[in-house]
């Protein structure tokens, strides 16, 4: 008893003070990429530009003219900054990469994630008490593995009146992760309907929001959107816990 | 004399010296390798040529001769819609045929439990050998107890918590489980069967994808077979790095499951001083390279992050910090009789069954077997370094927890060692660490043949890289160490009760995709 006691003294107080304090964060993180408006107009035309040969991800594109790159399907691994010539790709260490919707996920020179809270009502219901159930569909366990890392005494998601439930019935919303393929469908889907209305669902990392790496494969993973309509993308290949956390605060309008 | 090439895990062969045998001469050799303590690490079917989907299959067998360093490779000659067994002689192979069979549709005569492995989608124009009942994932013959006091518990796909999904179902009498079957697949992604063509980009993040909680593993697996093919060796201080990165995930991997063994018993304190734990090694990935998961980190011919003088001083301080926080956690459950009474002897896996089963990683030292691919394999920085192997002979609950704390001592110990021989100019060289960018793949040797092995945190990764006339890839083989482990599991819980569940699943601790592919 007593030496669970000094054990605990010698562990000391671990959580963070996020949101109240900006987070600590590894000076390599890969976080919010920025495009160089000026070198990547030129470089868009040349054919293929070096940054779109090295994605592994499919997630830099041209159009129109412009650079583009889908935080929706970026595994975040940094090849295109690496490849770029000029310097003109950068990952700076911002870490709110959330949006509402699909296509502001899409980031060109000048264009940034977008991302607004739940409507009052909404707000009203979930903001100090939102039940998750957390749901797996093909997830390579980095994405999952990350959701459990808010529930440890650094993150304390239940600070936030947040918490992962075992049964969908209890739950507000579905946390999903992975690139849904056909395999998990069902399981997925019969989850959703278990869950009582208003619901909140939550597509979490590239897997999720898009299929990600194996969009085309040929389980036809896409991700959840074919199957549902997400309320919140969190990007990341898996997302930072920070990033996790700031999207879900956002989304409640706590942030 | 047996038939068969003996070879080094990295050193690639032509294909045409592997010997080329029929049925018999094939089941010979295997049972004959078998007898000399040899042990499966792969067993797969490829079509010939390899570019046809529709060619004659051929069976490819590596087995791994752990006292001599040394794989043995064979294959058999083209067979058409169906093979001889071997699983009732060596029960290793089980999942493996099952796996061909259901990949080929190619029936193994003679297996005495041959069921689907993931479901895949069907293929065009190779029918099942199972039967339309066994078509949707999860539907198919399951073992079954019969009697008035027998009954069936199901559980998942979707489990409680926070974790890959898969299907248990139990057999039990009252409380007692007969026995414990689990069908999988539900995490079939289908990567396999994008490897095929010339390595790119996507091809490595694949790789580091495989099991995302083995990154490195994986990524270092893959790499290696890259190199072997491409005739690459990296630089020193980049294989340091590979070890410093394959350690790091061993220890966030053993410290967060010891800290949830803790959990699954109610006993508190140690699970919530492991989270933040296991987090602060993910923490220390990010610091070499950015991602908590060690992704980009490894990359074929060398590594993609350095290390410099700075950075080396706090990783070591950093490291020796977590460590001893680490041990203070692990002591207050090792002394709580209460936890102690619950791990002793529950889900008890015997050496026999272990052997017999081709267990590997953690789970196979704590019955007793003496096998870490870091130690019978060495590859890169690990030929420089000498380490006994921590066993246990229990095999229980208790054991596989024991053979984690001591490898979380001897990572850590491995890391310090290799980094005292790290010099920081040359380790802070990006172009000596990553001398090709992911743009520009590796030339591959053609009609070839490699084998990688490496040990991830939960045991024997082996991959078989198998190149055509043209040098791209023309069959990639995974073996995750789940795909030998998850019957352990299985016969781990036979004898003991349905509440022992969550703590012999989370002793062993598989991948659900890692296995699903
Ligand atoms: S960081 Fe994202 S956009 Fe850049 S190469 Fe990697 S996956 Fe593609
Ligand atoms: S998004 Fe990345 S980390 Fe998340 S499940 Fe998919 S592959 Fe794994």
């Amino acid at each position: 008893m007593f030496s669970i006691i000094a054990q605990r003294l010698r562990q000391k107080k671990r959580t963070i003070s996020f949101p109240a304090a900006a987070p600590t964060l590894p000076d390599r993180f890969r976080g919010l990429p920025e495009l160089d408006p000026g070198i990547c107009a030129t470089c868009a035309v040349s054919c293929p530009p070096p940054c779109i040969l090295a994605c592994p991800a499919k997630a830099m594109f041209e159009e129109n003219g412009a650079m583009r790159l889908d935080m929706g399907r970026c595994t975040f691994c940094g090849s295109c900054e690496n490849a770029c010539p000029h310097g003109a790709v950068r990952f700076t260490q911002g870490y709110s990469l959330s949006a509402r919707h699909r296509d502001d996920l899409i980031l060109g020179p000048g264009l940034l994630p977008r991302m607004e809270a739940l409507d009052t009502r909404m707000r009203k219901l979930f903001g100090r008490s939102l039940k998750l159930r957390q749901v797996s569909a093909g997830g390579c366990n980095a994405c999952e593995a990350d959701a459990n890392v808010l529930t440890t005494v650094v993150f304390d998601l239940s600070r936030f009146g947040i918490d992962f439930v075992a049964s969908p019935r209890h739950a507000d919303g579905l946390y999903i992760t992975g690139p849904v393929p056909e395999n998990m469908r069902e399981g997925l889907m019969l989850t959703l309907e278990a869950l009582p209305l208003p619901r909140i669902i939550i597509a979490v990392g590239a897997c999720a929001i898009s299929g990600g790496l194996f969009a085309d494969l040929d389980t036809s993973a896409k991700g959840a959107l074919p199957h549902l309509e997400p309320d919140l993308f969190i990007p990341g290949c898996p997302p930072h816990p920070v990033t996790a956390l700031d999207g879900m605060l956002r989304l409640l309008g706590r942030i | 004399m047996i038939r068969a090439l003996e070879m080094k895990p990295g050193t690639p062969v032509p294909q045409a010296e592997i010997p080329a045998l029929d049925q018999e001469e094939f089941g010979e050799a295997m049972l004959a390798l078998a007898a000399q303590d040899c042990r499966i690490a792969a067993l797969f079917a490829a079509p010939h040529p390899l570019a046809d989907p529709a060619g004659r299959l051929r069976i490819w067998a590596v087995m791994a001769d752990d006292a001599a360093g040394t794989v043995w490779v064979l294959r058999s000659r083209a067979i058409k819609g169906q093979f001889h067994s071997l699983t009732s002689l060596l029960p290793q192979l089980h999942l493996f045929e099952r796996e061909i069979a259901e990949e080929w549709g190619v029936l193994p005569e003679g297996h005495p439990w041959l069921k689907p492995v993931r479901f895949p989608p069907p293929v065009p124009g190779r029918a099942s050998v199972f039967g339309p009942k066994n078509e949707a994932v999860g539907h198919m013959d399951f073992f079954r107890a019969t009697g008035s006091q027998a009954h069936e518990v199901a559980v998942g796909p979707v489990h409680a918590g926070v974790i890959e999904p898969g299907h248990f179902r139990f057999q039990c009498h009252g409380e007692d489980v007969l026995h414990l079957e689990i069908s999988l697949g539900y995490q079939h992604r289908g990567v396999e069967r994008a490897l095929p063509g010339f390595p790119g980009p996507r091809t490595l993040a694949l790789m580091e994808t495989l099991a995302g909680d083995t990154t490195m593993g994986h990524g270092l697996a893959y790499c290696r077979a890259m190199e072997s093919l491409s005739g690459t060796t990296p630089c020193p201080e980049a294989e340091i790095l590979r070890l410093v990165m394959l350690e790091l995930e061993r220890l966030a991997n053993h410290t967060g499951d010891l800290g949830a063994l803790a959990g699954d018993v109610g006993f508190l304190p140690t699970l919530s001083f492991c989270g933040r734990l296991r987090g602060d090694f993910l923490n220390l990935s990010a610091l070499v390279c950015g991602s908590r998961f060690g992704r980009g980190m490894v990359r074929p011919g060398g590594v993609g992050f350095g290390l410099d003088r700075e950075r080396t001083a706090l990783l070591r301080e950093r490291l020796q910090a977590t460590l001893a926080d680490v041990e203070g956690a692990i002591q207050v459950l090792w002394d709580s009789g209460t936890s102690m009474r619950r791990f002793h002897d529950t889900g008890v896996l015997s050496r026999e069954d272990a052997t017999a089963l081709g267990l590997v990683g953690p789970a196979a030292r704590a019955s007793g077997l003496e096998r870490d691919v870091r130690h019978d394999f060495p590859r890169g920085w690990y030929e420089h370094l000498r380490f006994p192997i921590p066993t246990r002979d229990e095999g229980d609950v208790f054991a596989r927890a024991t053979v984690r704390h001591l490898e979380i001592r001897q990572s850590v110990n491995l890391i310090l060692n290799a980094l005292s021989a790290l010099d920081p100019d040359l380790a802070s060289d990006p172009a000596r660490l990553a001398p090709r960018t992911a743009a520009s793949p590796p030339l591959l040797a053609r009609d070839a043949l490699t084998v990688s092995l490496e040990e991830g945190w939960r045991g024997e990764i082996c991959h078989v890289c198998l190149t055509g006339p043209d040098g791209s890839i023309g069959r990639y083989k995974v073996v995750d160490p789940s795909f030998h482990n998850w019957f352990g599991l299985a016969l781990a819980l036979r004898k003991g009760q349905i509440s022992d569940f969550p703590l012999c699943n989370k002793s062993f601790n598989l991948s659900y995709c890692g296995h699903d592919l």
